[in-house]
């Protein structure tokens, strides 16, 4: 799947939602390159004339110790250092505290349409909004068929055939006051590599299409309440036809994975058949997720006050 | 599974009446036919999914189709668009 692309200028223009604080001091020439990665590097090894392992593709953040150390270099090793700095192709430079670097800097830098910008951020600070502004940009992405919904704040994904009920299940969901993610595309994100994000195709957020009525727009009929954007998956539910020689799942002890852009997450079937009231199954399928989570295993602790009893017992005869 | 490309012409893109017409189409067929635009896939049965995809005037889209009569499906969706949805009302 296509991801959109970042470029440097994107960074100052409005693009990304969280503001870093960032104010263009040189370079302005090289804004058009493209970000390609999240990670950034803090060059304080560089600076000290170790540059094995350089990474000059990510953003190079400046901290206090960095700016500091620059300043006490002697005139002639600075500019050495600075001269072999910006022999790389280097992506751009941030100054964080609001420092500025020396005049020397920024020559070099507009010599070779390096971008440096200064933020107010402190370090550790911009470095953890820039990943959060700039990680979308590079996680791995899928496109699946299916609803999601928020249901009891756990995120459950509804997958199933074409004509199964998805979406007039979300519906019944919704009504009954849960909230509207996507239906029929969620655009799944994997995020710092545990997490799996959906959400809607941007051009049809909200809407949903239910055979017979048409398209609906969830958030005017049912109100502001009853959508959210973006939320984490946590529980994922097939809806498929029911049938009569399929075993289904009896005791929920054994639990079953599902996989997603090489994440597991928990996975259960339904089997839909008329008359069979599923909202009310996701309900209580989510609940029992909540329950598991916080420490409650309903099918294991029954299976164990059993097992006691059973050993009660059997210790009694003997 | 059988795949086929075209290209959109007609001024107005696909949007509401037209994805309602490829729809209609697709359903008729039980293999699963998915339309391709930049990478994006959508389900060709699903109107909201034909939506999403935003298809304008030259956007070159991939018809997939895999299963039970999938070179019929292909081939009607392409007549389909290559009429510029034409469907002898108009």
């Amino acid at each position: 799947m296509a991801l959109k692309k970042i470029y440097l200028h994107n960074l100052v223009d409005g693009t990304i939602k969280i503001d870093l604080q960032l104010e263009l001091i040189a370079g302005e020439n090289g804004l058009d390159k493209e970000i390609t990665v999240a990670d950034v590097n803090r060059p304080g090894l560089s600076l000290a004339g170790f540059f094995d392992f350089f990474a000059f593709g990510r953003i190079q953040v400046f901290g206090l110790g960095e700016t500091a150390f620059m300043r006490k270099l002697p005139e002639a090793q600075r500019k050495e250092m600075l001269e072999m700095f910006f022999s790389y192709d280097i992506l751009c430079c941030v100054f964080t505290h609001g420092e500025s670097p020396d005049d020397l800097f920024i020559e070099l830098a507009n010599s070779r349409n390096i971008p440096v910008f200064i933020s107010q951020y402190r370090t550790t600070r911009f470095v953890s909004l820039w990943i959060h502004a700039v990680e979308g940009y590079f996680a791995p992405t899928i496109t699946v068929h299916g609803s999601l919904v928020d249901v009891f704040g756990v995120g459950v994904l509804l997958l199933g055939k074409s004509g199964v009920g998805k979406s007039e299940c979300a519906l019944e969901l919704i009504e009954k006051g849960h909230r509207l993610v996507a239906d029929d595309i969620v655009e799944i994100q994997k995020i710092d590599e545990i997490f799996l994000f959906g959400k809607s195709a941007e051009i049809i957020t909200h809407h949903m299409e239910i055979r017979g009525l048409g398209i609906i727009n969830v958030k005017e009929i049912y109100g502001i309440a009853s959508v959210r954007n973006r939320k984490r998956i946590d529980l994922i539910i097939m809806l498929e036809e029911w049938e009569r020689n399929k075993e289904y799942d009896r005791l929920g002890i054994d639990e079953h994975k599902y996989s997603i852009l090489d994440i597991n997450l928990s996975f259960i079937t339904v089997p839909v058949r008329p008359g069979r009231n599923i909202p009310i199954l996701i309900e209580t399928a989510a609940l029992n997720h909540r329950l598991k989570k916080t420490g409650t295993f309903s099918a294991k602790d029954l299976d164990f006050k059993i097992q006691e009893k059973i050993k009660l017992e059997t210790a009694k005869k003997e | 599974m059988t795949e086929d490309t075209v290209s959109i012409n007609t001024d107005a893109g696909v949007h509401a009446r037209p994805a309602m017409m490829l729809v209609r189409s697709a359903m008729k067929y039980p293999c699963e036919i998915f339309l391709l635009k930049d990478d994006i896939e959508a389900n060709a049965k699903s109107i909201m999914g034909v939506l999403a995809l935003a298809i304008t005037k030259g956007s070159e889209i991939t018809i997939r189709a895999d299963g039970e009569n999938e070179v019929e499906a292909v081939r009607e969706l392409v007549t389909l668009i290559n009429s510029d949805f034409d469907d002898g009302e108009n």
